[in-house]
């Protein structure tokens, strides 16, 4: 396949990914777009929510929390806050704060608090959606 | 015989130094290596981001965010110093003291308010000697930081900024060049500088915004000037360890160097020593044959 478009995630701890892919999808802050080869440049801010890119016909899943992506027709590159492999993804954790965040919300306290339990809360569920669509995907054992 | 058993005490004394500094260059090498790795790693992050965010407030103009914004009236002046929280590592924190110094005389001297915020204990130290006013101090952190640490001290900094306590802000820490090189560097973070904007007009980079310039701006330049501490503290933690690695392997060679002195004071004593105790005898001797 000829027509591949280069994908780099980078954070501030790491390079998590530079890679030919076929198509990637982005959670942007006004939902979600879809880049393909040739694509014009565009840029955007990001949300909090998966990113997936096709390649060789599969589909990988990577938790993106935050940051922005710049698209050329050429390269797609992810400046995030948070990113992480759906196979580096703990479920286990998510659901533990997941379960914090619940607790915390029900309680509401204060504003601030109310506000980071629910971005808590974003984090850790889109985090175990983001791993149960890479199994589903079957690009990530369970 | 008393200055004979000084002297080997003396030099056991600095044989039991070197180990000291002789293991603390290697702590020190070691933790080098770590912290050049991750300066390393979040080198291309901040020049991608300082790539975009210069890209993208060229095309605003200064009035768009507050953060880009000049203030015409400088009051107060907020400086950010950055060192490390231990000593024996040369004169890397007093070099940076000074750099700090120099640039808080200077703003004084203009009239303006000078405020400090010292990330390390080293620099809280001295700012505090000279009198000068600590807004905030994070001492201990220099060992075990990551970006939260950035994230803190960076909303720290940007919301003194918008409620008027600073005008502006200034960071100073050590750049690491190499291995033997650090500087001492002071930049402007806040308010952000923009490049000129007719250089960059030719720029074919037409791209589409989402949200708009302004709204990814507001996204952006907060974190940008986190995103400039934290590599502040990135650097300056690597080049603490440089400095210190140099400082130890300059302290070893002066140990190896005293212990040889010492050596030959005492072989030089000893055969004194000797000496007189021959003399002694042969003395001795004699008196008995006279006798």
């Amino acid at each position: 396949m000829a027509n591949l478009i280069k994908l780099e995630i980078v954070t501030p701890d790491r390079n998590l990914l530079s890679e030919e892919v076929e198509y990637v999808g982005a959670p942007g802050v006004y939902g979600e777009f879809g880049v393909l080869p040739s694509h014009i440049p565009f840029l955007s801010a990001l949300g909090i929510g998966s990113l997936f890119y096709k390649k060789d016909g599969k589909r990988y899943y990577i938790f993106l929390a935050g940051g922005f992506a710049e698209v050329t027709p050429t390269k797609v590159t992810v400046l995030a806050e948070v990113a992480e492999k759906a196979e580096e993804i703990s479920v286990e954790r998510a659901r533990k704060a997941r379960e914090k965040a619940e607790q915390r919300i029900s309680q509401q306290q204060e504003e601030i608090d109310y506000a980071r339990a629910r971005a808590a809360m974003a984090r850790s569920m889109h985090r175990m959606r983001c791993r149960e669509s890479a199994v589903s995907a079957g690009t990530c054992s369970l | 015989m008393a200055p004979l058993r000084e002297i080997k005490r003396k030099i056991g004394g600095v044989k039991k130094t070197k180990q000291i500094t002789k293991a603390m260059n290697m702590v020190a090498s070691a933790k080098l290596r770590g912290a050049q790795q991750r300066i390393e790693r979040f080198r291309p992050y901040a020049e991608k981001y300082t790539d975009v965010l210069s890209d993208l407030a060229s095309r605003v103009d200064s009035s768009a965010h507050p953060l880009l914004e000049k203030r015409e009236e400088i009051k107060s002046v907020g400086v950010i110093l950055i060192t490390s929280d231990k000593g024996l590592c040369g004169s890397f924190n007093v070099n940076l003291c000074q750099t700090a110094f120099k640039l808080a005389n200077k703003k004084k001297e203009e009239g303006k308010e000078v405020k400090f915020i010292c990330i390390g204990k080293k620099g809280r130290d001295f700012i505090r000697k000279r009198g000068f006013e600590i807004l905030e101090s994070y001492p201990d952190v220099m060992n075990t930081f990551d970006f939260q640490l950035a994230n803190e001290t960076g909303t720290m900094v940007i919301s003194k900024y918008l409620d008027f306590e600073l005008d502006e802000a200034h960071i100073v820490f050590g750049q690491f060049v190499s291995m033997v090189k650090q500087v001492p560097l002071a930049q402007q973070i806040l308010p952000v500088e923009q490049e000129d904007a007719e250089g960059q007009a030719g720029a074919p980079s037409q791209y589409i915004f989402e949200p708009s310039v302004e709204g990814l701006l507001a996204e952006l330049l907060p974190r940008y000037v986190k995103v400039r501490m934290y590599r502040g503290m990135l650097d300056t933690s690597a080049s603490e360890h440089a400095a210190r690695m140099t400082a130890m392997d300059n302290a070893t060679k002066n140990c190896d160097e005293l212990v040889g002195q010492l050596t030959l004071v005492y072989n030089k004593a000893r055969q004194a020593a000797i000496t007189s105790e021959l003399m002694d005898i042969v003395g001795g001797a004699e008196a008995l044959k006279q006798g």
